[in-house]
This record gives structure tokens, C-alpha cells and sequence, in this order.
């Protein structure tokens, strides 16, 4: 048996390309369409995916975007390693990624064009700033010739429009310079694409003259620009096969919905959190790409009771969050992987000391600074096993941007029913990457109000819940609760320093069953597609929840009999799961690292689960996980067949 | 309300826990001075938190009858610092020493200085490493000979006033282990400070670095070797304070000489003046003597008093997380 898949540059990334679905922009109406707006640095490509982003929600599609920045705060223009882009995936049915190949590719200069064309499907839409390709643009993007003219596009469908032309006719009543009406680009082309996906573009009017209410020159330029693009679409005459598309509405339960990233989604969890527990919160943390915007954005919600600090490194910031918690706050602290690696001893004494604390974990590509603005898993090992001595902690992972909220918001409870450290692991893809969120009812989320003790009679430090076995929380300035707690062990019976053998086997069997214990307060693990049982389990966890989703959706379509386990809870496991795997004759672990969940179910349930490895820095694609559900197919129907013919020949 | 409700005494603040230092270790002094100390401050019990780091000082929370915490090697003030975050109420001590403050938790230490955040910080330089046997430590100094510098160090030892004062420390003292009252009372100034006030206690380990401070603490000598500052007091030292320190102001040193005839020209002590601080904090050796009491002391909102006083602004309006959640762009499905 083949136990380990690598994705990379091996045949399988092929054979995924090779099967990647046939796109029809021939006809009218589309089920689903992926766009890439793709430009230098300074276009404003971001500002016209999220314009182009709430157009589409509000027509009524499902849809998830992720955003691509470079790594250099400012390149030099027209620099390939200067492209920023913004991809949208949006259709009538559900959407759970950004999508892998491209319909159409927005280029507004050559860079962008030659780093974004090879996503773009044959016979896709490539709209492309013809007046950006100039010679100096080419050499830039090291174009030995111009593709616009040599041919090399013929396999699609090109617009190619000088749009900086088009903008300066269209703002020329307004009284901006040369430079600020060249920066109205952005929307001329969002209205160009407004028109061919037949959107509304009044809202985005409405949402530009609020966002440039002080400077009604730069905002009437821009609304310009929008309608110039819009009636360009109208009225200019096209190559044959650009026309107006239309995507039916999704089916979606009724509510009220906004658009959400994981970092936002994770902060307001914070923040539900707090209240829920009826407590202040301390977040605690030092900036490190991709985990700061959880910082930045929990810094501007200070009016909830939520206080954030930023700490002189990362050690002293799981410091202070664990200062905040003997306190009897709650701390949190953040980090990507080099910094979490920093917190090891602190989450260690955290364990020892049995306090609540929060970490979050935003996975990016590693080791060491590795590849800071890109994703991946590989810190599952970490968190579950990265620390000295025998210190167990639970870990929780996010499965989607909005998923983040409900994890905050349980990391939060676990931490402070259980007096322990709780890993919440996200990643760079999560934390960018957004969906929209059906907004819930805080109302109706239950409470979990932090009771901290105050009976000084008989107190002990050591005394515990007898289910939870939870330590009880004394806060500093509770009259008659003085004691001392630390590092080194303690009594299990009085909390005091103790170095007796039989106590330290106590005490760490005592850490280990109160996680353990956990088990029993957690949901039982669903599956979240397909049947209970069956030929193939796809089990997943994190991030990769999306492209597993619609790689598992395709396969059923083609008739094979293959569901979708999504694990929020790593540690401990959800108690059925063992059971559950055993129902199933296959399982294939999807993961952006080398196979570590693979390697924790195998050593857990002794199943023959396989791994489908990543670590390229991107998320995996649809295509890619949906060839390996048939792969597997393919071998067990091999397999069956070599049987069968032994059973014959005996 | 910030007094306790019964009158307070040293008993009140000694823990049932047996108090394990070496026999004769300059710790054991502090411990008592501090116990004493507590009921004077007229402040609750159960605001007292004291944090430590690793070391032998940093045992010191498990024998104070107050909140203790002690923690993992040098990071004290990080965590002290959210103590305070949390509950600006509490008095917050860390009890450090010069391998746990200025070696591995150096950065903590310049971080909590500079933020002034509101915390007493009582820092044991036995100019060694006790806990670990007796290895040089960063205020060693040069040729001290341990287990791990068989020949003699040949680092360069850092000066845990000098450090405190670069730091942008607004309370600086130092005071000596077996001193009773001179400790009490620069101890009593520290926790009177608003801001992160520092205090360094030169403290004798009697088992690996036995004797180093003995000319100023020797009751024989030791006049001859220590100055007691005090603000607005001439700096006079010597059995009949017949010596003085003076300012050469052609070459920005400090000069001892003998006070007869000198009378204008000695130096009165001005612990607001950050430069007569950082050449007090510097002073000792070839004829110097050493300088003990408050240095330095500059008065300056506290970090933890800026902080609330943010969050009370932002907080004036309240909020509602329902609000939140519906900010910005929302649409709805019927």
C-alpha cells in the first residue's frame, strides 16, 4: 500500500491539471466562475476585489475570496514580486475556496500577466490594460516580446483595452491631476466587470461618495470611472464570445449575512468570549506575519472589555497573558510558528501552574522564517507534542474564516472550565481568505460566567472540581485566599511544593486525564458529507476543510461512495471517532504538512490511513484532492481485481 | 479600600512553608526586613502579590503569607506586568536576582523599566549563580573564577544601576542585605513610587561568592567604603564624615576629597538629577566608595495608569457586541 502521497512536483499536481473541469464561457449562464484581479502594488486591486466582492453577495451568490500580497511592503513598479491579487469564487451553488483555475484574469500590467496567466483555463477571459504594456513594462516582467502581439494568447479569450486612455476621457470634467485620475483605473475596470457578470454597481456608488464624502472631486471621478466601465461593456463592440454572464442565485437559508476573514471572525470569537465568561481579557502579543492583523484588530475593539498589549518578544507576551490569568483575567496570546516555538516554556508553566490561557496559532510555511506570508499546517506536531516534559494542552482548529468564531469563542470556554492552556490553531490561508458568515444571535449563544472562588474557609489552592478536575481560581485581593502557586510541583493534596515520587505520578496523570476528560464535554465527531460508512473516508482538519468539500462533492457526483470528516478537535480527539473511522474501508488524509495528523489517527486507532501530503505554500486545490479520491478508487478496484483473480486460479 | 481591615504584624506575613537557603545567606536578612516591612505599608494582605523568576532569590514568594507566583527563569516582569494589566489595585513586587534579571530576562527588565509600569523590583546581586552551583553571572566581576570559568571570567560585568538608569528607570536604589534599616527604608520609598522603581540589594552568598561586598558592610570599614545618599544632603562619607565628593568640572569626574577646606565645592545630592545618578550608580573602586540609598527618582504617569485611563475613554460609550457583529457592509437573505 501506497501510504504516502506527495504533492509537489510530481504527477499527481498533473494529473489534477489534467482534469481540472472543462469551463464554458460560451454559454450565457454559469453555475460558478473563478476571477483573479491581478495589478502592481499601487493599483488598488484589493479595494476592487471587495468592491467586486459585496456586488456579488449582495446579488445573491455564495462565494469565497482570499487575497495574494506580495511579500515587499513597496516594490518597485511594474516588478513581478510587486503583483497584488485578489481572487473570487463565487456561484448558485455552495462555495468553500477561491477556487483553482482561473475564468477570467484581470491584468493591468505585464507582471501581472505573466505571473497570474498560467492559473487561467484555455479558452478563459483575460482582460488585460493594453497601455501598461510598453516597453519598459515588458523588460520589467521580462517579456521577450509582446504577448499581446505574438500570438502566445490565442488560446483564450483577450479584451485588451488601453484603459488608462479610457479613464482620462471619462474623468477629464474633474479637477484631479494626471497621477489621481490614473488611480481611478481600478474602477473602470470594476465596472467592466460589474457589467460582465451582470451586477448591481449602485451600492458600490453609494459605498465610494461615503468614502470620499470630504473630497467630492476624487469621488465624482471615481463614480465616473465605474459607470465609463460599465457602459464600455454596453456599448463598445466586442470580440466575439465576451458577453454579459449570468450566475443563478445560491440557495442559502435565510438571515442576515456579511463577509468575513478568519482573523476578524477570530477576534470577534475574543470578544464573544469575554462576554460570555463575563470577563475581562487580556491579548497579549508581539507583531509576526500573518498573526499581527488579530492584534490590529482586537487594538480597535478596546471598548469591549478586551485590553491588548504589545509585548517586548513573544515570551514575555505569553507572559503577561498568563500574569493577566492569575489575575483572574483572561490572558491570550498570539503567534505564528517561530514565535509559538518562543512560548513553549510559558505554556509549559501555564500547564503546570494549571491556569486559563489562549494561544492562537496563525500557520504559516516554516521552518524557521520559512515562508511568513504563506500557508500551511505543518505546527500540528508542535502543538500537541512542543513543549518540555509531559504537558498536555488541548488544541482546537478552524475549518473556515467563519468557523474561526465559534473556535474562539470554545477555546475561551475549554480554557477556563478546565484551568488550562487551550492551542487554537489557524492559518495564513484562514486568516486572510474570507466567506460570508450568516451573522448569529449572541443572544442565543449560551453563557459559560466565570465564577472565581472566594471561600476562605478550608481553602487550598489544590482544591479541584471533582468532574472537571479543574483547579479552583483564587485571584490576587480575595481577603483570606493568599497562596502561592509556581512552576515546580506541587502537593496534590495542599498545593504546596512537593518532590515526593508518588505525587509527581499523580499529578501527571492528573494533567493528563483532565484533557483527556474533555473528551466527554465535546460534540461527537459528524460526518459532515456523505454516509456514515462506506468505501473512503476523506479526513481532514483546519483549513483544508474547503477544497476537501467540494473535491468530496465532485467525486459523489461521478458515483463514488466517499465522505467528509472534518476534525475541529485534535486534542483530545472526539471519543467516537476511532468507531468511526473503523466503518469506513479507506481514509485519506488531506494536510499542508508531511503527514502529522495522518501519523496521530494511525498511532490513536491502528487504521491504514494514507496521507495526501502538501507543503507547497498554497492551499490545496480542488482538483488535486478529487484525483486522489479517484486514485484511491482506482488501486481498491485493482486490488479487488488482483483477489479475485487468485480466487480463481486456487 | 486600599488598608487592611485588622492592624497587621511581621507574623501575618510569614508562610507555614520552611524557608530553605543556605545557612548565613544574605536572603534570609531580606526575608525578615520585608515581613517587617509589610504591616508598616498599611496596605491588605491579600493585595500583595509577590512574582519570581528562577534562582535562589526567586523562592522568596513561597515564604511571604501574600499571592505568589513563581515563575520560569527571568521572566518576572512580563508577568508581573500583566499581573498589573489585570488588577491595578494589587501592589506588585518582583523578586529577582542579577542572573535571572539581567542575563537571561535582560530584555524584560529594560522593557518593564522604560513602560514605568507600576511594580517594585527587588533585585538580589550576589554577583554569582547560586541555584545552578556557582557559575559566573553577567555582574561577575572580571577574573571571577567558577565551575564554568576554571581561569577566570573575561566578560565585562554590567552595573544593574547604570542599566536600570539607560533603561529609563524613574525609581533607582540600592541598598545592602544584612542593612536592616537602610533597606527598610529604601524599600519603603520604592513601594511609595509611582512608576517601576528599582531596587538593587547587594546580597552575600556565603557558599560561592562568600565576602565580595564585605568592605561595605564591615562595621570597621565600611565608612571608608560606602556613601548613604540622601536628597539635598552634601555627599559625605568616612568614620567622621570627614570626606566628600566633589565634581571636577573640567573633566565631568567625580573627585573625593577631604571636606576641610573644600566646604563650597561638595556635591549635594539631588536624586532628580539623572546625570549625577548615572555617576553615583557608576562610582565604587580605586578609592571611590560605593553609593547606597535612592539614586534616582523622576515622577512620571505609570503605564498601567495610562492604560486604564485609555480604556475608560474608549469605554465611555459602551458597546454591544451585536453591533459589532452587524458594522460595516450586511446584507439579508428573506
Amino acid at each position: 500500500m501506497q501510504l504516502i502521497r506527495t504533492l509537489g512536483h510530481n504527477n499527481l499536481m498533473e494529473l489534477a491539471d489534467k482534469q481540472a473541469p472543462e469551463r464554458h464561457l460560451d454559454s450565457k449562464e454559469l453555475v460558478d466562475v473563478v476571477v483573479r484581479f491581478a495589478g502592481d502594488s499601487g493599483d488598488g486591486m484589493q479595494l476592487t476585489g471587495s468592491n467586486f466582492t459585496q456586488a456579488t453577495a449582495l446579488h445573491g451568490n455564495d462565494l469565497s475570496t482570499f487575497p495574494d500580497f506580495p511579500a515587499e511592503i513597496r516594490a518597485p513598479v511594474g516588478a513581478t514580486f510587486g503583483v497584488s491579487a485578489f481572487q473570487i469564487y463565487f456561484g448558485a451553488e455552495d462555495v468553500t475556496t477561491a477556487g483553482d483555475e482561473l475564468d477570467v484574469l484581470v491584468a493591468m500590467n505585464p507582471a501581472a500577466l505573466i505571473t497570474n496567466l498560467h492559473n487561467l483555463v484555455q479558452g478563459g477571459l483575460l482582460i488585460v490594460d493594453g497601455g501598461a504594456f510598453t516597453a519598459k513594462n515588458l523588460t520589467k516582467a521580462k517579456y521577450d516580446s509582446n504577448p499581446l502581439e505574438d500570438g502566445s494568447l490565442d488560446g483564450y479569450r483577450v479584451l485588451d483595452i488601453d484603459i488608462s486612455k479610457q479613464v482620462l476621457s471619462a474623468v477629464e470634467s474633474y479637477d484631479l491631476g494626471h497621477k489621481a485620475a490614473l488611480r481611478c483605473k481600478n474602477m473602470w475596470t470594476l465596472g467592466l466587470v460589474l457589467w460582465l457578470f451582470d451586477r448591481d454597481r449602485h451600492p458600490i456608488v453609494d459605498s465610494l461618495k461615503a468614502k470620499f464624502s470630504g473630497n467630492p472631486e476624487i469621488a465624482g471621478a471615481n463614480v465616473a470611472a465605474l459607470n465609463a466601465g460599465h457602459a464600455y461593456g454596453e456599448t463598445a463592440e466586442l470580440p466575439a464570445g465576451i458577453h454579459v454572464y449570468k450566475i443563478p442565485k445560491a440557495k442559502v437559508s435565510p438571515g442576515t449575512y456579511r463577509n468575513i476573514t478568519g482573523t476578524t471572525a477570530l477576534a470577534w470569537g475574543l470578544i464573544a468570549g469575554s462576554e460570555l465568561a463575563n470577563i475581562d481579557l487580556l491579548f497579549a502579543s508581539y507583531p509576526i506575519t500573518p498573526a499581527s492583523n488579530l492584534l490590529h484588530e482586537l487594538a480597535n475593539r478596546k471598548q469591549f472589555r478586551v485590553n491588548t498589549y504589545q509585548a517586548e518578544d513573544e515570551i514575555a507576551a505569553v507572559c503577561a497573558a498568563m500574569g493577566a490569568s492569575f489575575a483572574g483575567s483572561l490572558g491570550v496570546t498570539s503567534s505564528a510558528g517561530p514565535g509559538i516555538a518562543l512560548k513553549a516554556e510559558g505554556m509549559a508553566l501555564g500547564v503546570a501552574a494549571e491556569l486559563p490561557l489562549v494561544i492562537v496559532n496563525t500557520q504559516r510555511g516554516g521552518p524557521s522564517t520559512g515562508l511568513p506570508t504563506k500557508t500551511e499546517q505543518s505546527d500540528l506536531n508542535m502543538a500537541l507534542n512542543g513543549r518540555h516534559g509531559d504537558t498536555p494542552m488541548p488544541v482546537l482548529a478552524a475549518a473556515t474564516p467563519a468557523d474561526c468564531f465559534e473556535v474562539a469563542i470554545e477555546a475561551v470556554r475549554l480554557a477556563i472550565k478546565y484551568m488550562t492552556p487551550v492551542m487554537l490553531l489557524s492559518d495564513g490561508y484562514l486568516a486572510n481568505a474570507a466567506e460570508p458568515w450568516k451573522i448569529p444571535d449572541v443572544d442565543a449563544l449560551e453563557a459559560f460566567p466565570v465564577k472565581h472562588f472566594d471561600k476562605p474557609e478550608g481553602f487550598k489552592p489544590s482544591i479541584r472540581d471533582s468532574q472537571t478536575k479543574a483547579r479552583v481560581w483564587a485571584k490576587p485581593g480575595t481577603p483570606g485566599l493568599e497562596h502561592r502557586i509556581g512552576g515546580i510541583e506541587r502537593s496534590f493534596e495542599t498545593g504546596d511544593i512537593s518532590y515526593d515520587p508518588a505525587n509527581h505520578q499523580a499529578m501527571t496523570d492528573l494533567r493528563r486525564d483532565k484533557v483527556a476528560g474533555i473528551s466527554a464535554d465535546i460534540p461527537l465527531q459528524k460526518v459532515c458529507l456523505g454516509n456514515e460508512e462506506g468505501s473512503l473516508a476523506v479526513v481532514g482538519w483546519g483549513s483544508t476543510y474547503g477544497a476537501i468539500h467540494q473535491a468530496v462533492k465532485r467525486a459523489r457526483k461521478l458515483g463514488l461512495d466517499v465522505s467528509h470528516i472534518h476534525v475541529r478537535y485534535i486534542a483530545p480527539l472526539p471519543s467516537n471517532l476511532g468507531a468511526l473511522l473503523g466503518k469506513f474501508d479507506q481514509i485519506l488524509v488531506p494536510e499542508m504538512n508531511t503527514g502529522q495528523f495522518v501519523k496521530l489517527l494511525r498511532s490513536e486507532y491502528l487504521v491504514p490511513a494514507e496521507s495526501l501530503s502538501k507543503v507547497a505554500g498554497q492551499p490545496f486545490k480542488i482538483g488535486e484532492i478529487l484525483a486522489a479520491i479517484q486514485e484511491s478508487f482506482a488501486e481498491s478496484e485493482g486490488r479487488a481485481g488482483a483477489s479475485a483473480a487468485i480466487g480463481e486460479n486456487s | 479600600m486600599n488598608q487592611p481591615a485588622v492592624k497587621l504584624s511581621l507574623k501575618d506575613f510569614a508562610s507555614d512553608q520552611e524557608v530553605r537557603w543556605c545557612p548565613g545567606c544574605g536572603d534570609y536578612a531580606i526575608l525578615k526586613t520585608i515581613q517587617k516591612l509589610m504591616p508598616e505599608l498599611d496596605r491588605p494582605r491579600e493585595n500583595q502579590v509577590f512574582v519570581s523568576g528562577i534562582g535562589c532569590s526567586s523562592r522568596f514568594p513561597y515564604y511571604m503569607n501574600t499571592f505568589g507566583f513563581h515563575t520560569i527563569h527571568g521572566r518576572a516582569p512580563a508577568i508581573a506586568t500583566g499581573v498589573k494589566l489585570a488588577n491595578e489595585e494589587l501592589d506588585v513586587w518582583v523578586i529577582t536576582g542579577d542572573g535571572d534579571g539581567f542575563s537571561i530576562g535582560g530584555n524584560h527588565m529594560l522593557h518593564v523599566l522604560r513602560r514605568n509600569v507600576d511594580l517594585q523590583i527587588l533585585l538580589f546581586n550576589n554577583e554569582i549563580y547560586g541555584l545552578t552551583k556557582g557559575q559566573y553571572s553577567p555582574t561577575s566581576a572580571s577574573g571571577t573564577r567558577s565551575p564554568s570559568s576554571p581561569e577566570g571570567s573575561i566578560d565585562m560585568p554590567l552595573s544593574p544601576c547604570e542599566v536600570a538608569l539607560g533603561a529609563g528607570g524613574t525609581f533607582i536604589a540600592r541598598s545592602i542585605d544584612t542593612e536592616a534599616k537602610h533597606l527598610s527604608a529604601t524599600v519603603k520609598r520604592s513601594h511609595a513610587h509611582h512608576g517601576a522603581a528599582f531596587v538593587e540589594i547587594l546580597q552575600n552568598c556565603p557558599i560561592y561568592n562568600d565576602g565580595i561586598f564585605d568592605q561595605v558592610k564591615d562595621k570597621k570599614i565600611a565608612a571608608d567604603f560606602r556613601v548613604e545618599v540622601e536628597h539635598g544632603e552634601p555627599l559625605l562619607f568616612g568614620k567622621d564624615k570627614e570626606k566628600a565628593i566633589v565634581l571636577n568640572r573640567e573633566s565631568l569626574r567625580l573627585e573625593v576629597v577631604a571636606v576641610a577646606g573644600n566646604e563650597d565645592k561638595i556635591l549635594v545630592h539631588d536624586e532628580h538629577n539623572r546625570v549625577l545618578a548615572q555617576l553615583l550608580a557608576a562610582m565604587g573602586g580605586e578609592g571611590f566608595p560605593i553609593a547606597v540609598g535612592v539614586l534616582f527618582s523622576d515622577s512620571k504617569s505609570t503605564f498601567t495608569e495610562d492604560t486604564s485611563a485609555h480604556l475608560e475613554s474608549v469605554r465611555k460609550t459602551g458597546a454591544a457586541l451585536k453591533d459589532l457583529l452587524h458594522s460595516g457592509h450586511t446584507w439579508t437573505v428573506e
